[in-house]
């Protein structure tokens, strides 16, 4: 017993001279992990300011109706550059939704296999390749061939692009229905494509929209692979298989411009840009809130 | 039954949000004792246990008020540093749950090298101490080296009992630590239990009457987070004064 | 009474739909096989004339037909590896402050805020890069750093805003909801139990973190950190507006540079010659490589240490 005490004594003299060392040290790191929240959001906060306060004073009625002005004239606007944009991510969608759809119900119904393992494998490092990539390989195998810059390279690029995000997406949100609704349908006698159709993947279907939205909204941002593909172009074309203008290209190309008006001008148009992409995301996010309630 | 001042609660109240877990609990355990606690589930004993180390607190919207006299000092009060109170009033969980990363010594050495005892000598020493009182050295002498997780769950529970002891707490907090083990496991922890109280204070929450019977000096029954009753074990076994206890114990409850 | 006809016709719609499900997916690695092949073959006339020398060339002039793409792997690794080096600590700072430190009401509006990082497009970054960070660069932090380290060869030269320090550091702003929100999700699954067992123990919450959180989630921090990495690797925009699109070795970091992905973009419009395009596709081709390699490294980790959930 005695020598228990003396132990004991000898450990609280240690960890008196300890602690408040730590108690210093515990505190120095509530300051740190919070000033790196805060610094994670400088930036942030930064875009949105210098985007909202410079891209304001470029909106007017004519910026959103009017063509691009040529080389030195002030004035003109994005109206082809936001047409543009929608046929390409219309036309992305056209390919990236079926095939997204079609690998998600896959993975969500037949996912327990190796083979669909490495299917999602697959489709997470399809996800990760830089986009610029993808572009490229559009550029070399539709862009060269075709001998021209087009919107269907454009759609084509930005389809692949969405196929990873619609399908991952719609795998997660088809788990969601309970498994006593497959086999309530199957009791039926239904055949199993049918009940995977019309009672699990039809009862999903706001929440799978909701997926698609925020995957449009990725690819209405992407710049990188456009450049390669539909280029673009400073006039109106409904041509889908001519060079298109589109909303973030026309950014690049004005931001490193070296008129002042042009870069007004980008402002104006990535404010356009990302009260799109942030409605899309807030909108997706709010209805999907509602959807788990 | 003599009341000793060691360790005692005034008027303990916790909750979660606006939910009152445990209402006005008043009790004191006496020195080198083991008290158990036992009432169905649901009935705050999880959550009485967790305000005596001040871990309650920890949960995100759980509030304490009350007393809780250690040696005569409120351990609620302003001036005392959980972190320093925690390693004074250990704990052991339901599930083993060894740091996984560490091996079986650093497991045990790990509350030692936060209180920033440096030195292998001491630390081989307290480790070697720990794991003894434990039960443990003799099975993983040999596997000092070795991950903590590697081990079989009731050995892993032992080293979680080594860990606590290591920082020579004046209190040991058991949070029905044999509920995930076999039955050979059990034993072996009931055992240690009583050869335990030698060196500290043992207080104990248990869904399993027989466990509370073997092993504890005193046991205290909650219902819906009132004390119902406490008292020593032979007697509240035997002989309880209030009927919920007695319907409780003889299985005729809810 | 089931008629035998029509279990058949049911049996065999059920397969075709299975059938064509299987196939449809299956075209997400024949596409990944396609695209690496494709790219190689298209940029056989490189691989041939240059063989590994396109590696430790330092010329890239076009109008010569000489290709070597050094400078831009340089660019690439040093820009990357500086992102990382200020991401990193930050993003673990961020995801520890979301799980470990900030309460419920606090941390759900943070997180998503750091989200949002990761929705605003790269061009979007790469206008704010020009107009607000290199300026900021220019004016006030690199004549500072060169005052005080100049003599560093890693700091000196003119202050020009942009150059490699701008794209590192813009990248760095694009990699944390990356790192910090991977990292969030691996501390979220650890078990409550284990970090009450450190408190238990008399731990400080700090060492708390370090004892259940950290070093419980290295491997997944790892994973984290490196699919920051490799979205670095491959992020085109902000980069190519930000780092004065100069194929040179410099050890500087407040010179220009070029990286793979900016060079690509730089040179897409004038690709005439099939030896510029086919080293433009070699140079696609290897940025294909390395994010393959890197992200398949990541996900294995972040995969691991999350317990098979998908790390997204």
């Amino acid at each position: 017993m005695k020598q228990k005490d003396y132990r004991i004594a000898l450990l609280n003299t240690w960890i008196e001279k300890s602690s408040q060392r730590r108690k210093v040290i515990n505190w120095g790191v509530y300051v740190a992990l919070s000033l790196a929240a805060i610094l994670a959001l400088i930036p942030l906060i930064s875009v949105f300011s210098f985007v909202t306060f410079r891209g304001f004073s470029a909106l007017d009625w004519d910026f959103f109706i009017s063509l691009p002005k040529p080389v030195g004239e002030i004035g003109g606007g994005i109206a082809n550059a936001l047409v543009g944009t929608a046929i390409l991510v219309g036309f992305g969608t056209l390919i990236g939704l079926p095939w997204g759809f079609g690998i998600g119900i896959y993975l969500s119904e037949y996912g327990a296999s190796k083979r669909a393992s490495a299917i999602r494998f697959t489709v997470d490092l399809l996800a990760s390749i830089p986009s610029i990539v993808i572009g490229l390989f559009v550029y070399a195998a539709v862009v060269v061939p075709m001998k021209r810059f087009s919107a269907y390279a454009g759609g084509i690029a930005l389809g692949i692009l969405m196929v990873p995000t619609v399908a991952r997406s719609t795998e997660e949100i088809l788990k969601l229905v309970p498994i006593h609704i497959r086999e309530a349908g199957l009791a039926l006698g239904l055949p199993r494509w049918k009940v995977i159709l019309r009672i699990i993947f039809r009862g999903s279907l706001g929440a799978l929209i909701t997926g698609v939205m925020l995957s449009v909204a990725r690819v209405s941002g992407e710049t990188a692979p456009l450049l390669f593909t539909a280029l673009s172009n400073r006039f109106w074309s409904h041509r889908l298989d001519q060079p298109i203008a589109s909303l973030p290209v026309q950014i690049y190309n004005y931001a490193i411009s070296p008129y002042d008006d042009w870069h007004r001008q980008a402002w104006g148009a990535a404010l356009v840009l990302i009260f799109f992409v942030l409605f899309l995301n807030l909108t997706t996010r709010w209805a999907m809130k509602k959807g788990t309630k | 039954m003599e009341i000793s001042s060691f360790f005692s609660t005034r008027d303990l109240n916790a909750w979660f949000g606006k939910t009152l877990a445990v209402r006005a609990v008043n009790m004191s355990f006496a020195e080198n004792t083991v008290s158990a606690i036992i009432g169905p589930s649901g009935c705050g004993k999880s959550t009485f246990l967790r305000c005596l180390n001040r871990l309650h607190e920890e949960v995100p919207g759980a509030r304490v008020n009350g007393t809780v006299l250690l040696e005569n000092k409120n351990i609620y009060s302003k001036d005392v540093d959980p972190v320093e109170l925690r390693r004074q009033i250990g704990m052991v969980f339901q599930k083993p749950n060894p740091f996984p990363a560490f091996s079986v010594f650093d497991n045990v050495a790990v509350g030692l090298k936060l209180a920033g005892i440096r030195k292998s000598t001491i630390l081989k020493d307290a480790v070697e101490r720990s794991l003894r009182m434990a039960a443990l050295w003799d099975e993983v002498k040999d596997k000092l080296n070795d991950a903590g997780t590697s081990l079989s769950g009731g050995q892993q529970q032992r080293l979680c009992i080594a860990r606590a002891l290591a920082v020579e707490p004046r209190v040991l907090l058991m949070d029905e630590p044999t509920s995930a083990l076999d039955p050979i496991s059990t034993a072996k922890i009931e055992e240690l239990v009583s050869e335990l109280k030698k060196a500290v204070t043992i207080i104990i929450v248990t869904h399993n009457m027989q466990q509370a019977a073997r092993i504890s000096d005193q046991t205290a029954f909650f219902l819906l987070g009132d004390l119902i009753e406490y008292g020593a074990t032979s007697q509240l076994f035997t002989a309880p004064k209030d009927n919920r206890t007695e319907r409780y114990i003889t299985g005729r409850f809810g | 009474m089931i008629r035998s006809k029509s279990h058949k016709d049911i049996h065999f719609a059920d397969r075709f739909f299975a059938g064509t499900l299987q196939a449809i997916a299956w075209g997400v690695p024949l596409l990944l096989v396609f695209i690496a092949i494709f790219l190689t073959w298209k940029s056989l006339p490189t691989i041939r004339l240059f063989g590994f020398s396109f590696l430790t060339s330092q010329t890239w002039d076009p109008v010569q037909d000489q290709f070597g793409a050094l400078p831009v792997v340089y660019g690439t690794l040093v820009s990357s590896f500086l992102a990382v080096l200020l991401a990193a600590p930050i993003s673990i700072g961020v995801a520890l402050f979301l799980t470990e430190l900030a309460p419920s009401w606090l941390a759900r509006p943070v997180g998503f805020l750091v989200e949002m990082l990761a929705a605003i497009p790269s061009v979007v970054y790469g206008l704010w890069g020009i107009f607000v960070l290199a300026p900021l660069l220019r004016t006030t932090v690199q004549p500072a750093l060169a005052k005080s380290l100049g003599h560093f060869p890693l700091f000196e030269g003119p202050p020009l805003g942009v150059g490699m320090m701008a794209a590192g550091v813009i990248l760095a702003i694009m990699i944390i909801p990356t790192i910090a929100t991977l990292s969030r999700e691996v501390f979220l699954a650890i078990p409550a139990i284990q970090r009450e067992n450190a408190l238990a123990l008399g731990a400080t919450r700090w060492e708390m973190m370090q004892i259940a959180v950290l070093k419980t989630a290295r491997s997944g921090i790892l994973g984290a950190i490196i699919l920051g990495l490799g979205r670095a690797l491959g992020e085109t925009m902000a980069v190519t507006m930000l780092i004065g699109n100069r194929a040179e070795i410099s050890a500087s970091l407040l010179a220009p540079g070029q990286t793979m992905s900016s060079l690509l973009a730089n040179e897409y419009a004038e690709a005439s010659g099939e030896l510029h395009l086919s080293a433009l596709l070699e140079v696609g081709l290897l940025l294909f490589l390395v994010t393959f390699i890197i992200n398949a490294l990541a996900r294995l980790f972040v995969w691991r240490s999350t317990l098979g959930k998908s790390p997204r």
